[in-house]
Parts: C-alpha cells; sequence; structure tokens
C-alpha cells in the first residue's frame, strides 16, 4: 500500500512530521538507550567507533587517543535532537538532520546486534522466532531513515 | 581516503553524505557509492593528513567507515 510520506519539505524550508502516536513512542525511547550505551564498550557500538588507521596502531592509537571522545559526543549530540524533538510536527532542516544521524547509528547498533549481512533485502523471519520484534524494529528505522533522505534530498 | 563498504548503510544515505560532506554532484555521489557497493571499497577524496582526518571524522560522525592511507605520491 502507498502511503503519504511522512515526512514533507514545506515552503518555508522546514519540514512537517507526520508518524502516529506508536510510532512516536518506539522511537522516543531508543535515543536514551543509544546514549547510556554510548559511554561503554558494548560490541555492538563498533561500527560507530571504526578504525581511522588500518595499517599502522601507533597512528590508530594516535588518532583515536585525540578524537573517540569528540566522536561519542557528536553522536550523543544527535540523540539529544532526536529525543528532544520526538514529538515534534515540525522540524528544521538541522534538526532533521540530526534525526537522520541517530536514526543510522540506531541502525547501525541493531543490524550489528541482528547480524545483517545482506545489503538491502529484507530477511524473512518466522514470528514466532525470537528475534522478530528486532528485526521489525530494524526495518521500520530502515524506512523512516529513508523517508528523511527523500525529504532532505527534495 | 578509503570508505569501505557495510551492509547496514544505506545506498541513498551513502549519497546523500557524499554530497553533504564534499559538495560532489549527485552523479558523482552516486558513482563512488556505487563504488563502494560493488568493490567493497572507494577512494573518496584526496589531501594532506589534516584534512584527511578531518574528512575521516565527519565520515566517522555519519556512521561510514572511512580510514586513512599513505600514498607515496
Amino acid at each position: 500500500m502507498l502511503r503519504r510520506p511522512p515526512i514533507r519539505r514545506t515552503r518555508k524550508g522546514d519540514f512537517t512530521l507526520a508518524i502516529s502516536i506508536e510510532e512516536r513512542d518506539v522511537l522516543r525511547s531508543l535515543p536514551r538507550q543509544l546514549r547510556e550505551l554510548l559511554g561503554g564498550n558494548d560490541p555492538s557500538l563498533a561500527r560507530l567507533f571504526p578504525p581511522a588507521y588500518l595499517e599502522d596502531p601507533d597512528l590508530e592509537s594516535e588518532y583515536k587517543g585525540l578524537m573517540a571522545g569528540d566522536l561519542r559526543d557528536s553522536h550523543g549530540a544527535a540523540l539529544d535532537v532526536m529525543e528532544a524533538t520526538v514529538d515534534a510536527d515540525r522540524l528544521d532542516e538541522q534538526q532533521l538532520s540530526a534525526w537522520l544521524v541517530g536514526l543510522n547509528q540506531l541502525r547501525l547498533v541493531l543490524g550489528t546486534r541482528l547480524d545483517i549481512t545482506e545489503d538491502d533485502i529484507e530477511t524473512e523471519v518466522d514470528p514466532q522466532d525470537p528475534r522478530h520484534p528486532a528485526f521489525s524494529l530494524y526495518y521500520y528505522l530502515t524506512y523512516l531513515q529513508d523517508q528523511v533522505v527523500g525529504a532532505l534530498s527534495s | 581516503m578509503i570508505v569501505w563498504n557495510d551492509p547496514i548503510n544505506l545506498m541513498s544515505y551513502v549519497t546523500f553524505v557524499f554530497q553533504k560532506l564534499f559538495g560532489y554532484s549527485h552523479e558523482k555521489a552516486t558513482q563512488l557509492m556505487l563504488d563502494v557497493h560493488h568493490k567493497g571499497k572507494a577512494i573518496v577524496s584526496s589531501g594532506g593528513r589534516e584534512r584527511a582526518e578531518m574528512d575521516v571524522f565527519r565520515l566517522h560522525e555519519h556512521g561510514l567507515w572511512a580510514t586513512m592511507q599513505q600514498s607515496d605520491g
């Protein structure tokens, strides 16, 4: 079924955010959960803190020492914006850009946990499978992120 | 500077990030994204170490896996 795009650019240049209360409730708690995770060393964070130098361990550890804190702050800032505006009907471009990055972080962590390996292919997961809710959430976040890209590109 | 393929990052998103961060046209950004997708990696920009480290940081902020490699050129 075709659905009206949930995020659309207005003539003023900001964006309308027309998603249901159920969707907002799903999105509400995720940024906080991930932000709490950001302080630790959970293995599912690997894609949020990738190596910058593959061939030189000294350069890599120097780079990590200088930049890892800034990267953590940057990730957290996007999640803060998403959490603060989860009930908004309108977002400005900067806020929607934070949603874009925040949604991507959530997909990277969830996708890592689900061991997603195939690009853009939806795996059929048995509804009885205990991972079914997590896969459904992952595909919902994928859908929403793609809608955000479309709105920002319009 | 090299960007590596990742099965989670959306193709539309990667293209958008290349356009936003490097000012590439939609065509150029799409071509680079396809190179990453099909070849596993692509050289996305080049320059001195400081510039490369800044670009890598901005790509990491966007959840893309970028690394630096020194060339002899």
